[in-house]
């Protein structure tokens, strides 16, 4: 069975859903970062109430007039990308709100991968500069180490190690960077497990797994260490419509029950622009579009009917004769030597 | 141009493969994790590679035995053939085939795992989840051939020497005391066992870098794994067949 959904029948579901309302209410009234293990038993109470995505249910992202730099989770200023000298990306101008999801689209091959690089510090920006949480992106790898440790990413492949199994790899990083009891991080492993609706597949190796399963494994191993800033490197591909529904509502739900900051990137536009409060669209090497997913849908700049609508002729080239590839493998190779 | 590339390109990547290897030193660090990891590693290249090692050391002493006999027995010495197999297995042969038979078996499947995780984003992930993909994935695959290669060698030495034993006392009929009386007094156990011992870490540890270098810097692509494959056991054959030469020249006298 692909989906172990703890919600069974609609008028449970309900419940669920005005639990966590309530929850949520509660939460906002706060407003402050919990201690990791305070946040694991927050994880551990709204398990149960992640609802399908829905813009009613869904708060909106503190973005008032009188926002600071505090307030941005991710700043990108002038930032110029490239690789080899050639650019692969110019002058973007890119600011996420704290506890905002924000949708990175964008056809393949436009940059969204080489964008997340910079953000998560593989690639360093030929211009300009990449702020998180109001700090600019190190460069010394002690630093980016350290930084590292405040990002959650799901990678298109996963990445999960194949000869651990599902709750090892989730303990990986917790028996690295904390120094917790094992007992303790058993459970916490199981939390996270849950969080996602997986605790069955605790002893399974990845390559028992199916696509959806292995990736919300991902998905609970980048919450391990409960971080601030989540990024999803195409989070659907590969995935049928269900399980692509199961990622997205966890996705949305885990955001606002752990008061997380997402960023999306996908060219899965539909199934993104409905869990998502703002929407950059990238093309042709810079960004063509930055607003509300409803502004988005109402556009009408070529570039972004062109996308939205996949036709094959327009401003945005679709074959192009060759482009600067950003491969992580050759990146991290540099830096390793 | 094209001749400066030439040049400078295989100095360039000398120097990235010294510096990877210093970031393996430096990764080295003793927690609890790395000493499970480094178990498992010592079973997985180590543990598993005794049959082929003893079946070569067997082999070997016994082609060994029977081509020094047929020398030696020209110049009525084949009394000495026990002499004659022990330094040449304890001196070079059990070193160098260890290593090389080592390379086959073990350095070809660690470059092909670690060309694996690089092109299943495992290593990019690990980076990503602040853990250094160098410490964790490469780190205990090299103590774990520094630490298993000499006691692969002692078990290929054994092993040649029982089957030179056999041979040369059952099958060509030499005195049995004679045969380990002359073993004794040629092979001494600090400047011709101990020696062996060194050079085996050397070619382990040697064997075990070039393996993970290629592997870790492989093309995320099946092509690229498959040349890493061979890269790494081309490059490291003759990398320790270079080196014997070196450390003979230096350690025997």
């Amino acid at each position: 069975m692909e989906i172990q959904w703890p919600i069974r029948e609609p008028s449970t579901r309900m419940r669920y859903v005005q639990a966590r309302g309530d929850m949520l209410r509660a939460e906002k009234s706060r407003r402050r970062p919990h201690p990791p293990l305070l946040r694991c038993s927050k994880l551990c109470q709204c398990i149960k109430l992640i609802p399908l995505p829905t813009a009613a249910s869904r708060p909106m992202p503190r973005m008032s007039a009188d926002s600071t730099i505090e307030d941005f989770a991710v700043r990108f200023t002038d930032v110029r990308l490239s690789y080899d000298g050639r650019a692969v990306l110019s002058d973007i101008d890119l600011v996420v709100p704290r506890g905002s999801i924000t949708a990175v689209l964008g056809p393949s091959g436009s940059g969204k991968s080489t964008l997340l690089a910079a953000l998560t510090g593989e690639l360093v920006p030929a211009a300009g500069t990449v702020q998180v949480f109001g700090k600019p992106v190190p460069q010394r790898q002690r630093d980016l180490l350290e930084m590292r440790k405040g990002l959650g990413v799901l990678l298109q492949g996963n990445g999960l190690l194949t000869d651990l199994t599902a709750g090892e790899n989730i303990a990986l990083p917790l028996r690295t960077h904390t120094r917790l009891p094992a007992p303790l991080i058993d459970r916490l492993v199981e939390m996270k497990l849950n969080a996602v609706g997986l605790r069955a597949v605790i002893d399974a190796f990845p390559r028992e797994l199916s696509g959806g399963q292995a990736r919300r494994v991902a998905l609970a191993r980048a919450l391990a260490l409960d971080p601030p800033l989540m990024i999803y490197d195409e989070p659907l591909s590969g995935l049928d419509p269900i399980a692509a529904a199961v990622i997205m509502s966890l996705i949305s739900g885990l955001n606002h029950s752990l008061g997380l900051t997402s960023i999306i990137v996908s060219h899965h536009v539909r199934e993104t622009l409905p869990v998502c409060d703002r929407a950059v669209v990238i093309a042709n090497g810079s960004i063509v579009f930055s607003g509300a997913p409803a502004e988005l849908e109402a556009s009408t700049d070529p570039l972004v009917r062109q996308f939205l609508d996949g036709k094959p002729d327009g401003p945005i080239a679709f074959d192009t004769a060759s482009r600067a590839t950003f491969s992580r493998a050759r990146v991290s190779g540099r830096q390793a030597a | 141009m094209a001749f400066a590339d030439n040049i400078i390109e295989p100095i360039r990547s000398l120097g990235r493969a010294g510096l990877f290897s210093l970031s393996v030193l430096r990764a080295s660090k003793p927690t609890a994790d790395f000493f499970a990891e480094l178990l498992r590693e010592i079973y997985k290249i180590g543990a598993r590679s005794l049959p082929i090692i003893a079946v070569g050391g067997a082999f070997v002493g016994l082609s060994v035995t029977l081509l020094g006999y047929r020398a030696l027995e020209t110049y009525g010495a084949s009394n000495q053939i026990s002499a004659l197999v022990g330094l040449g297995l304890y001196r070079e042969l059990a070193p160098v085939l260890t290593a090389l038979l080592f390379i086959g078996r073990a350095g070809s499947s660690i470059a092909a795992e670690l060309g694996l995780m690089r092109a299943t984003d495992q290593i990019t992930a690990l980076g990503l989840m602040a853990i250094d993909p160098i410490g964790k994935a490469v780190a205990p695959r090299f103590w774990a051939a520094v630490l298993s290669v000499p006691l692969l060698t002692a078990l290929f030495c054994s092993f040649g020497i029982s089957a030179s034993y056999l041979e040369a006392v059952h099958v060509i009929g030499i005195d049995a005391g004679t045969f380990w009386q002359v073993l004794q007094d040629a092979v001494d156990f600090r400047s011709d066992y101990l020696i062996a011992f060194q050079k085996a870490a050397v070619f382990g540890g040697t064997a075990a870098l070039v393996a993970s270098y290629v592997g870790y810097h492989a093309e995320p692509t099946i092509e690229g794994t498959s040349i890493a494959t061979t890269r790494a056991v081309v490059n490291a054959s003759l990398l320790v067949l270079m080196f014997n030469f070196v450390l003979s020249a230096l350690l025997f006298r």
